[in-house]
């Protein structure tokens, strides 16, 4: 679906991608990476499960919630990775909400 | 971070970088807040970092925001990069998140300079994964060099869509088609303002040669194109369109739409600014006069967050409006703002003559914003069909805000931001009335995602 244009003056960093380590230019945000990677969805819907992807890319649609270093709900697009930052897909209303409701 | 400023500027885009650089050298504290790590907003976007060869292929108006970047950056202002403003009031007093701690902070004037977003449009399968906004895909390239793989179908009207199509060309990203719906009685419509545009010719002559580039690069182009339908499963499988009395399909794992762009409006609605409906721009947008004054005293407004006139514009309405500001603050006589703000004006009355025009001929028509089939999802977040929103309207539901309550629809994580202004189009026709006599959703803080821990971090500096 996606390719990464290469940019070899960019600082490569380590992500974890539900459990993949990938290798990752800095300033690229979460939901660019996940697109790049060939990750189709991002999360699914809390009301319906569907699937969902990023769609705005710039902080505004909420569709591209995922689960950044533990934390759910995190807009994927407005996030930037950063080394041995852990990213998952997101289901739902994610794992914390998930337990209380 | 300080208590308290005599001029806050919200948004690092054109309007918010120009204007601070107009208010650095006068000697008032000042500072700008903004959501991205580095100035630019979502036209400069990267613009710092963005390899050289890349900036390239994005164009000229782009590289345009290095120099207003450089200025930015020599300019003795509070820079807070990736620091969001969660909620504003008449008060003026600022809802600031900055490396995950809450504070209110005030100031004497507020420049909200929060840019555009693209103009959602349902239509059936538009949140597949595999369907984007055309500006997604612009960020995309821009920020990470991301561009599609295995060719992309790009649908819509406006001018953005063309710019896309021609900087995917240039890395040689197969445009599988062009649909244009672009309806060809808008050339009707468009023609009397063509004289006016005529006078911004350079506008013209660059889309009818990225028209050009394309034709001769073989891109199939579709014009007056109706129908548009996304379809699949899990994901994008294949795009459905009518053209010609005629139904097609083309199979491809990625869509990219545009209808245009509207004003970012949700911190002016939460601060309780008036706003209005514009009719050519087909949106809302906060009422303002030509100093850019919004309904509350020391609220003001710059560039598209004020209305639509593009990036160019959005420039000159920084200054003009930090010209302002100073005069507000007492820093400027009145003459001395009206002297140094008069080319500023003169700048952006050229940049608005062609307008008119492109808001005429790209008017999204109102059986795309109106009248959606009634299985089509509107809101994406609580997952509202446009049908259950005109039952709501036949339950006597008349006004976006009743339906809103009714059906949750608006209520999601987006806080409607991606259906508010279909909602409204939806719920006027359902209702036979015209949408400027409808009401937008009520804007609330916080406007930005804020977790209790965040919030509570507000008592701790007490």
């Amino acid at each position: 679906m996606f390719k990464q244009l290469p940019n070899d003056a960019a600082e490569k960093v380590e992500v974890i991608l539900n459990q993949q380590t990938v290798l990752v230019p800095l300033g690229t945000t979460v939901a660019a990476m996940a697109l790049a990677q060939g990750l189709r969805a991002t999360r699914t819907t809390p009301v319906s499960g569907a699937k969902r992807a990023p769609f705005c890319m710039m902080g505004v649609c909420y569709d591209c919630l995922m689960i950044i270093d533990g934390q759910a709900n995190q807009r994927a697009c407005a996030t930037y990775v950063r080394q041995g930052m852990q990213v998952e897909t997101q289901q739902g209303v994610g794992p914390l909400l998930g337990d209380v409701l | 971070m300080k208590n308290h400023y005599q001029l806050l500027i919200i948004g690092g885009g054109p309007a918010g970088l120009a204007a601070a650089v107009t208010a650095a050298n006068q000697g008032v504290s000042c500072a700008l807040l903004d959501e991205q790590p580095a100035p630019g907003g979502q036209i400069y976007r990267s613009i710092e970092s963005v390899p050289e060869q890349r900036a390239q292929t994005l164009g000229a108006e782009y590289r345009r925001g290095k120099e207003l970047a450089a200025a930015f950056r020599e300019c003795n202002v509070d820079y807070f990069s990736e620091t969001r403003v969660w909620s504003l009031n008449r008060e003026r007093e600022v809802g600031v998140l900055h490396k995950d701690k809450s504070k209110i902070i005030t100031a004497d004037q507020i420049l909200v300079a929060s840019g555009a977003i693209e103009r959602p449009v349902p239509f059936p399968g538009w949140t597949l994964p595999g369907v984007m906004q055309a500006g997604a895909g612009q960020i995309l390239f821009k920020s990470a060099g991301v561009i599609p793989d295995d060719g992309v179908v790009l649908a819509g009207s406006g001018p953005l869509l063309l710019l896309l199509a021609w900087q995917y060309m240039q890395v040689g990203v197969e445009i599988k088609a062009m649909l244009d719906v672009t309806p060809l009685s808008n050339n009707l419509l468009a023609m009397p303002k063509l004289p006016k545009a005529l006078l911004a010719h350079h506008y013209l002559t660059k889309g009818l040669v990225y028209q050009r580039d394309l034709k001769r690069a073989g891109v199939v182009t579709k014009i007056a194109v109706s129908d548009l339908r996304a379809e699949g499963e899990d994901n994008l499988h294949a795009v459905c369109y009518r053209h010609l009395g005629r139904e097609h399909r083309i199979e491809t794992d990625l869509l990219m739409t545009h209808f245009g762009v509207i004003p970012h409006i949700w911190l002016t609605q939460a601060a309780g600014c008036k706003h209005q409906w514009d009719k050519s721009q087909q949106c809302w947008r906060p009422q303002h006069d030509k100093w850019g004054n919004t309904s509350i005293e020391g609220i003001l407004v710059a560039g598209d967050g004020a209305g639509i006139n593009g990036a160019k514009s959005a420039e000159h309405a920084g200054r003009l409006v930090a010209l302002q500001a100073l005069f507000a603050l007492g820093v400027l006589s009145q003459e001395e703002r009206n002297k140094q703000s008069a080319n500023e004006r003169k700048c952006m009355q050229s940049e608005r003559h062609i307008r008119p025009f492109l808001e005429a001929y790209f008017a999204i028509p109102q059986t795309i914003l109106a009248t959606p089939d009634k299985d089509t999802i509107v809101c994406r977040c609580e997952e509202i069909t446009a049908g259950q929103i005109r039952e709501a309207v036949a339950n006597s539901h008349a006004d976006s805000n009743q339906v809103k309550y009714l059906s949750r629809c608006g209520m999601g994580a987006c806080q409607g931001r991606q259906c508010a202004n279909a909602v409204a189009h939806i719920v006027a026709d359902a209702g036979g009335q015209p949408v400027s006599a409808k009401s937008h959703f009520r804007g609330r803080p916080p406007v930005a995602p804020l977790t209790l821990q965040q919030l509570a971090s507000l008592e701790e500096q007490r």
